[in-house]
C-alpha cells in the first residue's frame, strides 16, 4: 500500500518531548508526557486513546485553545508554512501565545473539526454567513467573490442545491449535511492542517463512513495534512498513514498503521485491537482489557498500564520503558520489547484475528 | 424448537406517538411487533431516532403506548396497569441505562441505589437480607463489598456501569432492557461489559432486549437481531441471517458501515448509502414477508423482489 | 524516561503476577457531598470572612440590646445628638465625645455617662437601637428563608414535577402575583394590618418567594427527566419516594443558595418600607427606620445616619458573600475542575 513518502524536509509540524500538566484543585495533573510526533505534508495520522490518554490536549496546544489552568512545562510544537509572500516560516508553537497562534495560524493555517456539529455551528447565523466570515476575515475579499468560493466549498464537500444551502441555518438541515458544512467552513481559507476531533462519534453509522470518505477525498484533491482524534480502530484503519497509540499522556506505539496494525508490540494496542468486535469471527467473548484508564492524580512510579497489563515485569512497576526501535518507522515504548525481556506469547484471540486480517489484506510475512 | 415455545415478551403493533403541537405529531414508534424468547437476547438496532430507545421505554412503560399490546410473560402491560400487574412489571423487567454519569443518584451511596428495588416492593424481611443480597450481587458484577459504601463520584465509567447492572439484577428480572448501555463507554470498557452481560446470562438465564446503534457489538450479545429504522421495524433474524443474508437496503448499508480494524481492506471498503426517499421505499405500504421462520423483511412486493434478486 | 542511575535488578525481566481484575479498578479518593461543598467553601477567603462576620452580627444582636444600661425606647432629655464616647478608646482621642472642637458630654453636664455610638435626636443610645434594629432586620431575613423554603420551593416542586394542566395554572397565578408591585401591596396591607414586621412578613408571604418558586421548577425540571429518576420509576417508586429521595437531594443546594441570596433583598426591603414610613412603628427601631431618623440630621450629626448605615451595608454584603461561597461551592462544575 502506498503511503506518503517521509522526507525530512517535508515536516508540516513536528513535537518534540511535550510536556503539559494542568492545575487543579486537588493537585497537579500531567496530562501529555514526552510527547514525541511528525507530520508530514500530505499524510494522515491518527492519535488513539481512550478519555483522559491526552489526544485531546495535545491537539489544543496545537490550535491554541488550552484550558487556562493547563501549563506547558516544556517541549517544542515547531509548525512551518508558506506565509503570504510565499517564503517559507517556521515558529514555535509552545513559545507563541495562545491569543498569537488563534489570530494569526488557527483557520487559515491550521483548522478544526469538532466533534459534534451541532454546538460547532452558530444556529443564528445562515450556513452561507459561517462559511464566508473566515474568508472574509483573513483575506480582505468581496462579498461576491467569498460567495462564490462558499457556493464552491458546497458542492465540493457533497452538498447538493448549494445555492438554497447557503440561505438555510444550521436546525435546517441533518446531522450529516451539518459536519458537512463544519467541513466547509474548516477548508475555507485552505488551512495546510486539518485537526478532526472524533468527527464522526456524534454522527449516524451509516453516515459516519460517508464523512470520512469526503474528508480522506478533499485531503488528496487539496495535499492538506490531517490529524484524526479517536478511540475508534475503525476509523484510525480506513483513514490513517501512520497512527500514534496514546495512554495516560504518553505515547506508547507509533508507528505506520500497517506496522502497528499487523504486528502490534505494546499489550495496550494488543489489548485495543482484541477487544474490537469483529463482524466475521464467531468467537464468541470478547477479550478485554480489564480496570480502566488511570487517574493522572496519582503519581505511580513506573509504567502507567503496569496494573492493567497481564504482561506486566517487574520492571514496570519500577521504571517507565524508554521507546524502542522496533524497525522502520515502528517505536514501542514497553519493557516486552528489551532483549533482556522474556518471551511473550500473544493472545489467543489476537494471534487469531491478526492472521485472519493478514490473510484478508494479502500479506505475507 | 421455536413453534411450541410462548414468548416471553411479545410486542404487537407497537406504536408511540408524541404530541408536539396540536398539528403535528412525531410517530416514534409506528406499528412494531416482535417476540423476544426466554434466555435469550433480542439486539435491536438503528440509528438515532429510529425509534429503538423509545420502544424500550414504552415497553417498561415510561410512556404511555399510543397503541398495541404487550405481553409479558402471560401479563397484559399495555393500556392501564392494574395492581398487580403493575408490581409484576416492576420487580420482573428491569433497565440499564446508557449514560453511567446520569444513571446513578449522586447524593445515595451505590448500596442504596442498588437496594432501592428491594426496598420499594419490600422483598426483604430484615436489612440484614437486604445486605446480603447487595453484596452478592455486587459480587457478582465484579465490585467488593467495600465499594458500596461509596458514592458514585467516586467511581470510573466502566465500574458506574456495573453498579447500574447491579442494580437491575438484584431484583432477578426475568427481562432486562439494556439501552445503549455500552455506547458512553470506553472501548476498552465496552467489552468488559458485554462480556460481564453475557456471564449473569449463563448464569442466570436472564433474558436481554440489548438496544444498540452499533451492529457489531450487537453481533456479540445477540441471538436475534432486528433492525429499525424510522419507526419501523424493517428486517428481523437471527444474528447469522441478518449478518450473512441481509434483504434490506438499509440492513445492508448498516452492516457496510461497520469499521473493520484492518487498514487494507478498510481503504479499500466503500460504505454503501441508504436513502429511504431516493429509493422510494415505502414503509406504510409495506408488510412483513417471511424468508424463514425467523428471517422476516418489511416490504412491499416489488420491493422485495427487488432486493432479493440482487 | 530511564534515570541514568537505575540499576536493573536480575528479576526486573521476569513477569510480574497477574493482580487480581477486582483490585485493578482504583478507587478515587473518598470524601462526601458535605465534604466537598465544605472544603470548597473553605477556599473561599470571602465567603469565610462573610461568615464570621454574619456571626459577630448575629451575636451582637442577641446580646447588644442588653450590654449597656439604656433601653431603645429610653429618651434622655438634655441628651440629645451625643457624639460616641467609649471608654478607653476616649484616652486615645477617638471617640471621646469631642464634637467641633468641644466635649459635648462635658457641655450637657454628662460627664459620667457614655453612648458608645452617641445618641440620637431625642436622647435615645444608638448602640441599643442599632443592635435591637439589626434584631428585627435578622428576623425578617429569617422569615424570608422560612418562607423561600415552605411557599416557593413546595410550589416550584409541585409545579416542576407534575407538569401539564397543574404547571400552567401555577405559573400563571405566580406571574400574577408577581404582577403586583410590592410596594401596593405593603401600602394596603398597611391599611388591614397594623405597620410593622408582620406586614413586612405578609408583604413578602404573598410575592417574597417567586424567585425560588421559579428557581426550584427549573431545577426540579431538569433533574426529573436524568436516568437515576427514570431508573427510580422502573424501579416503581411512587411520586412520594421520587420527589424526596431522588429530586429533592439534588436541588437542595441551588434552593440553599437562593434562599441565602433572597435574605439580603428582603433586609433591603424592610428598609426601603421603613424610610418610607411603611415600616415598624416608632419607637420600635429597624435598621431602615434608624436610617431614616438619621438622614434627618445628616448634615449636622452625621454619626446618626453612618452608625445604622454601615451596620446593614456590612450585613448585605456578607450575605451576598456567603451566599456567593455556597453557590460556588455546591457547583459541581467548580468541584470537579
Amino acid at each position: 500500500m502506498e503511503t506518503v513518502k517521509r522526507n525530512k524536509d517535508d515536516r508540516v509540524l513536528y513535537i518534540r518531548d511535550l510536556n503539559i500538566s494542568f492545575q487543579t484543585a486537588y493537585g497537579t495533573v500531567r496530562a501529555i508526557r514526552g510527547v514525541r510526533l511528525d507530520l508530514f505534508k500530505g499524510e494522515t495520522i491518527a492519535i488513539v486513546g481512550e478519555s483522559g490518554s491526552g489526544k485531546s490536549v495535545t491537539v489544543k496546544t496545537i490550535m491554541g485553545i488550552l484550558d487556562s489552568n493547563g501549563v506547558i512545562d516544556s517541549g517544542q510544537i515547531i509548525y512551518r508554512y508558506k506565509d503570504e509572500n510565499g517564503e517559507e516560516q517556521e515558529v514555535d508553537l509552545v513559545k507563541m501565545s495562545q491569543k498569537d497562534i488563534r489570530y494569526k495560524l488557527c483557520g487559515k493555517h491550521i483548522a478544526m473539526v469538532f466533534q459534534d456539529p451541532m454546538t460547532s455551528l452558530d444556529p443564528t447565523m445562515t450556513i452561507g454567513k459561517q462559511i464566508m466570515e473566515p474568508m472574509r476575515e483573513h483575506y480582505n475579499i468581496s462579498y461576491n467573490e467569498a460567495k462564490q468560493k462558499a457556493l464552491d466549498l458546497l458542492t465540493e464537500v457533497g452538498i447538493d442545491n448549494p445555492d438554497k444551502r447557503f440561505k438555510q441555518y444550521p436546525h435546517e438541515l441533518s446531522g450529516g449535511m451539518r459536519q458537512r458544512v463544519v467541513i466547509a467552513i474548516a477548508l475555507a481559507c485552505d488551512p495546510d492542517i486539518l485537526i478532526c476531533d472524533e468527527p464522526t462519534t456524534a454522527l449516524d453509522v451509516t453516515i459516519q463512513a460517508k464523512i470520512l470518505e469526503l474528508i480522506k477525498e478533499l485531503q488528496d484533491k487539496k495535499g492538506i495534512s490531517v490529524i484524526y482524534i479517536t478511540h475508534d480502530l475503525g476509523v484510525v484503519a480506513k483513514v490513517a498513514d501512520y497512527v500514534a497509540v496514546m495512554y495516560a499522556g504518553r505515547i506508547v506505539e507509533k508507528g505506520k498503521i500497517n506496522e502497528v496494525f499487523y504486528d502490534p508490540r505494546h499489550p495496550y494496542t494488543w489489548g485495543l485491537l482484541s477487544s474490537m468486535p469483529d463482524t466475521d469471527t464467531n468467537s464468541r467473548r470478547l477479550y478485554a482489557i480489564p480496570g480502566s484508564p488511570p487517574n493522572l492524580m496519582e503519581k505511580v512510579p513506573g509504567d502507567a498500564f503496569a496494573a492493567r497489563n497481564k504482561f506486566a515485569l517487574n520492571i514496570d512497576y519500577k521504571e517507565e520503558p524508554p521507546m524502542y526501535d522496533i524497525g522502520g518507522q515502528h517505536r514501542v515504548a514497553s519493557w516486552l520489547c528489551d532483549p533482556r525481556a522474556p518471551k511473550v506469547e500473544l493472545p489467543a484471540e489476537l494471534v487469531e484475528k491478526l492472521e485472519k486480517m493478514k490473510k484478508e489484506a494479502n500479506i505475507n510475512e | 424448537m421455536s413453534e411450541i415455545r410462548t414468548p416471553l415478551l411479545h410486542v404487537e403493533n407497537l406504536k408511540q406517538h408524541f404530541k408536539i403541537s396540536r398539528k403535528f405529531t412525531t410517530k416514534a414508534v409506528d406499528g412494531i411487533s416482535f417476540d423476544i424468547y426466554e434466555g435469550e437476547t433480542y439486539g435491536l438496532v438503528g440509528e438515532s431516532g429510529s425509534g429503538k430507545s423509545t420502544t424500550g421505554r414504552s415497553i417498561i412503560r415510561l410512556y404511555e403506548p399510543t397503541d398495541g399490546k404487550i405481553i409479558f410473560d402471560g401479563h397484559d402491560i399495555s393500556g392501564k396497569l392494574s395492581k398487580e400487574d403493575e408490581k409484576f412489571l416492576r420487580t420482573n423487567m428491569q433497565m440499564i441505562f446508557q449514560d453511567p454519569m446520569a444513571c446513578l443518584n449522586p447524593r445515595k451511596k451505590v448500596s442504596q441505589i442498588i437496594a432501592e428495588g428491594l426496598e420499594i416492593h419490600h422483598l426483604c424481611k430484615s436489612k440484614q437480607e437486604i445486605e446480603e443480597r447487595v453484596a452478592d450481587v455486587l459480587d457478582k458484577v465484579g465490585l467488593s463489598k467495600e465499594q458500596g459504601t461509596r458514592f458514585p463520584h467516586q467511581f470510573s465509567g466502566g465500574q458506574r456501569q456495573r453498579v447500574g447492572i447491579a442494580r437491575a439484577l438484584v431484583m432477578n428480572p426475568k427481562l432486562v432492557i439494556a439501552d445503549e448501555c455500552i455506547s458512553a463507554l470506553d472501548v476498552s470498557i465496552q467489552a468488559q461489559v458485554v462480556n460481564l452481560m453475557k456471564d449473569i446470562q449463563e448464569e442466570t438465564g436472564t433474558t436481554y432486549l440489548f438496544i444498540a446503534h452499533d451492529l457489531s457489538m450487537v453481533k456479540y450479545i445477540s441471538n436475534r437481531i432486528g433492525v429499525m429504522h424510522l419507526g419501523h421495524i424493517v428486517e428481523t433474524g437471527t444474528t447469522d441471517e441478518i449478518f450473512e443474508n441481509p434483504i434490506h437496503p438499509y440492513t445492508r448499508s448498516l452492516l457496510s458501515a461497520i469499521p473493520h480494524p484492518n487498514p487494507v481492506v478498510e481503504k479499500a471498503r466503500r460504505a454503501i448509502t441508504y436513502n429511504k426517499d431516493e429509493e422510494g421505499v415505502d414503509y406504510e405500504a409495506g408488510y412483513e414477508h417471511v424468508l424463514s421462520e425467523t428471517h422476516k423483511v418489511l416490504a412491499t412486493d416489488e420491493e422485495f423482489e427487488k432486493w432479493t434478486k440482487k | 524516561m530511564i534515570r541514568d542511575d537505575h540499576e536493573f535488578q536480575e528479576d526486573d525481566f521476569q513477569f510480574a503476577h497477574a493482580a487480581d481484575e477486582k483490585l485493578i479498578d482504583k478507587n478515587y479518593s473518598a470524601t462526601s457531598y458535605a465534604k466537598d461543598v465544605w472544603n470548597n467553601f473553605k477556599k473561599n477567603k470571602g465567603a469565610l470572612i462573610g461568615a464570621v462576620i454574619i456571626m459577630i452580627i448575629i451575636l451582637m444582636a442577641v446580646v447588644g440590646p442588653n450590654m449597656n444600661e439604656f433601653t431603645y425606647k429610653q429618651i434622655h432629655s438634655g441628651q440629645e445628638c451625643l457624639v460616641p464616647r467609649i471608654p478607653g478608646i476616649e484616652k486615645l482621642g477617638l471617640f471621646d465625645g469631642y464634637h467641633n472642637g468641644a466635649n459635648q458630654y462635658a457641655q450637657k453636664g454628662a460627664s459620667d455617662v457614655y453612648y458608645w455610638f452617641g445618641s440620637d435626636t431625642q436622647g435615645r443610645d444608638i448602640w441599643t437601637r442599632v443592635w435591637s434594629g439589626t434584631r428585627v432586620s435578622l428576623i425578617i431575613a429569617l422569615a424570608a428563608v422560612i418562607i423561600d423554603i415552605v411557599i416557593g420551593m413546595v410550589y416550584g416542586l409541585v409545579s416542576g414535577f407534575f407538569g401539564g394542566t397543574v404547571d400552567s395554572f401555577m405559573q400563571r397565578f405566580a406571574e400574577i402575583l408577581n404582577g403586583i408591585p410590592t410596594l401596593v401591596i405593603v401600602t394596603l396591607l398597611g391599611m388591614v394590618l397594623p405597620a410593622g414586621i408582620t406586614s413586612i412578613i405578609f408583604a413578602l408571604m404573598l410575592t417574597g418567594w417567586i424567585g425560588m418558586e421559579r428557581i426550584a421548577r427549573a431545577q426540579v425540571l431538569k433533574v426529573k427527566e436524568q436516568e437515576f429518576v427514570l431508573a427510580s420509576r422502573t424501579l416503581g417508586a411512587n411520586k412520594f419516594r421520587i420527589i424526596f429521595s431522588e429530586i429533592l437531594p439534588n436541588i437542595m443546594g441551588q434552593v440553599i443558595v437562593t434562599s441565602m441570596f433572597s435574605i439580603p433583598n428582603a433586609i433591603f426591603l424592610e428598609a426601603y418600607l421603613s424610610f418610607l414610613g411603611l415600616g415598624v412603628p416608632a419607637p420600635m427601631a429597624s435598621l431602615g427606620s434608624l436610617v431614616s431618623d438619621g438622614y434627618k440630621s445628616m448634615t449636622t450629626f452625621p454619626h446618626i445616619l453612618i452608625i445604622p448605615v454601615f451596620v446593614m451595608a456590612i450585613l448585605m454584603l456578607c450575605f451576598n458573600l456567603f451566599a456567593d461561597g455556597l453557590r460556588d461551592a455546591f457547583d459541581p462544575k467548580m468541584i470537579n475542575k
